[in-house]
C-alpha cells in the first residue's frame, strides 16, 4: 500500500496510543474523567461513542477519501511514473488530449453538464411530485390513514435498486406497460422510445430518492400549525398564496434537505443511468465508472470523481446561499 | 332581517355526535358578543361554524342577511382569531398585519401604510419590523387583532384569544379590547370559559351548555335572572336548594326542603309538584344573630364546616342539603367570629333574593 495510508495510521495508532503508554497514566485518567462529556456518559459509553464515530469518520469515510484525492494528483497511466505529482488527470477532463482537434475535452464537459442539469431536473421533478404527497400526509390526514400511507410509501423500497430499476425498463420498453396501452388507446400509432429519450431514466431517478424527498419536507410541514393554514384561509388567501408564502417558507429547512440528498444522489448514481440510460447518452458516473475498472486508471477516475463531488458541493452551498438556508437547519 | 349575524336552527353534528343543538340567535350589527361556556360545549364549533371552517349540519347562518352556506372562510365577511394566534412566524409584524391587504393585491407602500395606522391603533407604533417572536404575549395578542382588522371585516370572532395571558394582562387586555371594539364599531364574536371577562366585556351573552344555547341576556340579566339551573349554578356562586314545590301565591313560589319551607321568586311558572331547585347567592346569605330578631321564613339551621379568613371577608362553609355546601360570606368587623367549627348557625335570606328554577344539572365547579 502507499506510504500514504501507513503514514496516516501511525499517526492515529501513536495518538490512541500514547498516552496510555506514559507513566502518569493515572493523572491523564483524572484529567479524562473531567471532561463533560465523560462525565455525562461514563469513561466506557464515552470511549465507545469517541471510537465508533472516529472509525467511521476517520477510517471509512475521511482516510480513503484523502487517499484517493492523493491518488488524483499521480500519474495512473501505463508507463506514468507513479511518485510524481501531476495534474494531468484534471487537465483532462477540460482539455483532453492535446493530439485532439478540438481545445477542449468537449465531450466529458458535454457529460458533466449534462449530469448536472439533469439532476437539477430530476430534484424539481422529485419535488414537484413529493411536495403535495409530503402536505397531504402531514397536514390532511390522521394517525392511521397517515401510517398506511407511509408504509404505502416506503414497502416498493425493500425492492433492491436494480431490480426496480429494470422493472421502469419494462414499464417504458418499446412494448411494455406505458407503450402497450398507450397504442391500445389509440393515442399512439408507433411506440415511443422512452429509454432513448432518457424518460425512463429521469423516472427512474426521480422515483429510486423519492423517499429522501417525502420525509423530510413531511417533518417539516408536519410540526406547522394548522392554524396558521386556516389563519391565511381567513384572511382571504388562496391555496397556492397559502403554500407560497406561509407552509413552503416554514418547510424551507425539509425542502432543502431533501432536494440536497436527492440532488447529490442523482448526480452520483449509476445503477440507474447504466440500466435505463439510451445507448447513446452517459451518466458522468459511468466515465468515472470506466476510468476505474475498463480503462483501468484510477488516478483519473479519482480526479473526474472529485471535480464531480466538489462542483455538487459548490452547486448546493450555492443554491442554499440563494434560498438563505443555513446548513445547520438541514438537520432538523 | 338584522344585519348582524344570524343562526336558525343551527345543529352541527360530527357523526353521530351533536356538539351544537338547535341554535338559534341573533347577534346585531355592532354588538360585543359572548359565548359562555364550560370546555367543550361547543362554543368554538360555532365560531367556525361562522367563519366558514365548518357548515352547520342543519339550519342557515347569515351575515348581512344573506345566507352563507357554500361560502368559504377566505370569503366571508369575518375574521377569526386564534386561540394560539396563529400568527406567521416567519413574518414581520408589519407582513403579518399587512397579509390580508396583500392577498388582496394593495401594493406594498399602501400595505405599509395601513400595517402602520393599524399598529398606532393598538399602541406597537413603529414596531412594525420587529419578528413576532420578539414580541410580548400583550403585543403579540394585539398584532392577532390588528391582522385581523386589516381586512376590514364586518365580524370579529375571537376564540377565548385571553386565555393564555397571565391574570393582570387579562384584564389589561379585557379594557383594552373593549375600547378596540368601540372604536372600529364592528360586531365582535368573542368566546370564553371565563365568565368574569364575558360578563365586564360583552353587551349580551349567551351561556352554553354541552351544544344548548342556554339563555341569550346582558351581564345583569344572567347573573341576576337565569332561566335554568344551569345558568344559576355556572354564572358566578350560587347555592342550590332541592325540593318539591308546595305552594305557588303570586310572583312566589315555596319548595320542601330538608331544611324547611324556602320561598323564592318564580319566574319560570313552576306548579305545585314540580321538582325544583331554590338558589340564592352567597351574598344574599346572611347570619342571624340572636333568638329575637329571627324572621318568619327563609331560615337554615345548619352545621359550620369550614371558615376561610379572606382579610375584608370571612368565607363560612355549612352543611348543604346535598353534597355541595353552603357558602356565604359575612364582612370582617375586626373581631373575627364568634362562629366555630361544629357548631350550628342559622342564616336566612330575602324572599326576593332567591329564585326556584326547574330542576336540572349544575355546572361542574
Ligand atoms: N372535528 C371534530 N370531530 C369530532 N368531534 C369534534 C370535532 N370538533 C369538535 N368536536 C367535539 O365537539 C365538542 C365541542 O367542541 P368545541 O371545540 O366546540 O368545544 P369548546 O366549547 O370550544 O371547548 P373549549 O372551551 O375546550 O375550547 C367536543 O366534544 C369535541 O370533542
Ligand atoms: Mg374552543
Amino acid at each position: 500500500m502507499s506510504d500514504f495510508l501507513s503514514v496516516f495510521l501511525a499517526v492515529v495508532l501513536a495518538l490512541l496510543v500514547a498516552p496510555m503508554l506514559q507513566k502518569n497514566t493515572d493523572t491523564v485518567w483524572a484529567n479524562l474523567r473531567q471532561i463533560t462529556f465523560v462525565k455525562k456518559n461514563g469513561v466506557l459509553v464515552s470511549t465507545y461513542l469517541l471510537g465508533a464515530v472516529f472509525i467511521w469518520v476517520g477510517l471509512m469515510i475521511v482516510a480513503p477519501q484523502l487517499y484517493m484525492v492523493d491518488f488524483s494528483f499521480r500519474d495512473g497511466a501505463i508507463g506514468g511514473d507513479p511518485e510524481a505529482y501531476t495534474l494531468k488527470n484534471y487537465s483532462y477532463l477540460i482539455f483532453g488530449r492535446d493530439s485532439d482537434e478540438n481545445l477542449f475535452n468537449l465531450l466529458h464537459l458535454q457529460i458533466f453538464l449534462k449530469t448536472i442539469l439533469a439532476s437539477v431536473g430530476v430534484t424539481l421533478l422529485a419535488f414537484l411530485l413529493c411536495y403535495p404527497i409530503a402536505y397531504y400526509l402531514a397536514q390532511s390526514t390522521k394517525g392511521g390513514t397517515t401510517r398506511l400511507f407511509l408504509i404505502a410509501l416506503i414497502l416498493p423500497f425493500w425492492v433492491n435498486e436494480i431490480l426496480r430499476a429494470f422493472a421502469f425498463r419494462i414499464l417504458f420498453g418499446s412494448s411494455g406497460v406505458i407503450n402497450v396501452v398507450l397504442m391500445g388507446m389509440g393515442i399512439l400509432d408507433e411506440p415511443i422510445d422512452f429509454i432513448k429519450a432518457d424518460i425512463a431514466m429521469y423516472a427512474g431517478l426521480s422515483y429510486a430518492y423519492i423517499l429522501l424527498m417525502v420525509f423530510p419536507i413531511y417533518n417539516a410541514i408536519e410540526s406547522l400549525d394548522h392554524n396558521q393554514i386556516e389563519a391565511a384561509r381567513d384572511l382571504g388567501s388562496p391555496w397556492w398564496r397559502i403554500h407560497y408564502r406561509v407552509v413552503i417558507p416554514y418547510a424551507k429547512p425539509g425542502i432543502a434537505s431533501g432536494c440536497t440528498m436527492v440532488f447529490m444522489l442523482s448526480a452520483g448514481a449509476l445503477a440507474v443511468p447504466q440500466i435505463l440510460g439510451g445507448p447513446s447518452s452517459l451518466w458522468f458516473t459511468q466515465i468515472i465508472y470506466d476510468w476505474f475498472f475498463t480503462g483501468g486508471d484510477w488516478s483519473r477516475g479519482s480526479a473526474y470523481a472529485f471535480v464531480l463531488l466538489f462542483s455538487c458541493i459548490i452547486f448546493v452551498l450555492a443554491v442554499m446561499k440563494f434560498f438563505k438556508v443555513n446548513l445547520g437547519e438541514l438537520a432538523k | 332581517m338584522s344585519s348582524g349575524v344570524d343562526l336558525e336552527h343551527v345543529t352541527i353534528r360530527f357523526g353521530d355526535f351533536t356538539a351544537v343543538d338547535d341554535a338559534n340567535l341573533a347577534i346585531r350589527k355592532g354588538e360585543f358578543f359572548s359565548f359562555l361556556g364550560p370546555s367543550g360545549c361547543g362554543k368554538t364549533t360555532i365560531l367556525r361554524a361562522v367563519s366558514g371552517f365548518n357548515e352547520p349540519t342543519e339550519g342557515t347562518i347569515r351575515i348581512n342577511g344573506s345566507d352563507m352556506r357554500g361560502i368559504g372562510p377566505n370569503k366571508r365577511p369575518t375574521a377569526l382569531i386564534f386561540q394560539n394566534l396563529a400568527l406567521f412566524p416567519l413574518m414581520s409584524v408589519a407582513d403579518n398585519i399587512a397579509f390580508g391587504l396583500e392577498v388582496e393585491g394593495v401594493k406594498y407602500i399602501e400595505r405599509r401604510r395601513r400595517a402602520e395606522e393599524l399598529l398606532d391603533l393598538i399602541a406597537l407604533s413603529g414596531q412594525g419590523d420587529k419578528m413576532v417572536s420578539e414580541l410580548s404575549g400583550g403585543q403579540k395578542q394585539r398584532v392577532a387583532i390588528a391582522r385581523a382588522l386589516a381586512v376590514e371585516p364586518e365580524v370579529l370572532l375571537l376564540d377565548e384569544p385571553l386565555s393564555a395571558l397571565d391574570l393582570k394582562l387579562r384584564q389589561h387586555m379585557r379594557s383594552e379590547l373593549r375600547n378596540i371594539q368601540q372604536r372600529v364599531g364592528i360586531t365582535f364574536i368573542y368566546i370564553t370559559h371565563d365568565q368574569g371577562e364575558a360578563l365586564t366585556m360583552s353587551d349580551r351573552i349567551a351561556v352554553m351548555s354541552a351544544g344548548v344555547i342556554e339563555q341569550v341576556g346582558d351581564g345583569s340579566t344572567i347573573y341576576n335572572e337565569p332561566e335554568t339551573a344551569f345558568v344559576a349554578s355556572f354564572v358566578g356562586e350560587n347555592n342550590p336548594f332541592y325540593g318539591k314545590v308546595v305552594k305557588v301565591d303570586g310572583e312566589y313560589a315555596q319548595i320542601q326542603n330538608k331544611f324547611g319551607l324556602l320561598r323564592g321568586r318564580n319566574t319560570q311558572d313552576m306548579s305545585v309538584g314540580d321538582s325544583a331547585i331554590l338558589f340564592v347567592r352567597p351574598e344574599a346569605l346572611s347570619l342571624v344573630e340572636g333568638n329575637d330578631t329571627t324572621p318568619a321564613e327563609n331560615v337554615i339551621e345548619s352545621t359550620i364546616l369550614a371558615e376561610e379568613f379572606e382579610g375584608p371577608s370571612i368565607h363560612i362553609h355549612m352543611e348543604g342539603d346535598t353534597e355541595k355546601r353552603i357558602s356565604f360570606s359575612v364582612s370582617n368587623e375586626g373581631k373575627g367570629t364568634h362562629l366555630k367549627v361544629g357548631d350550628t348557625a342559622k342564616i336566612c335570606f330575602e324572599v326576593n333574593r332567591a329564585i326556584v328554577l326547574p330542576e336540572g344539572d349544575l355546572a361542574d365547579e
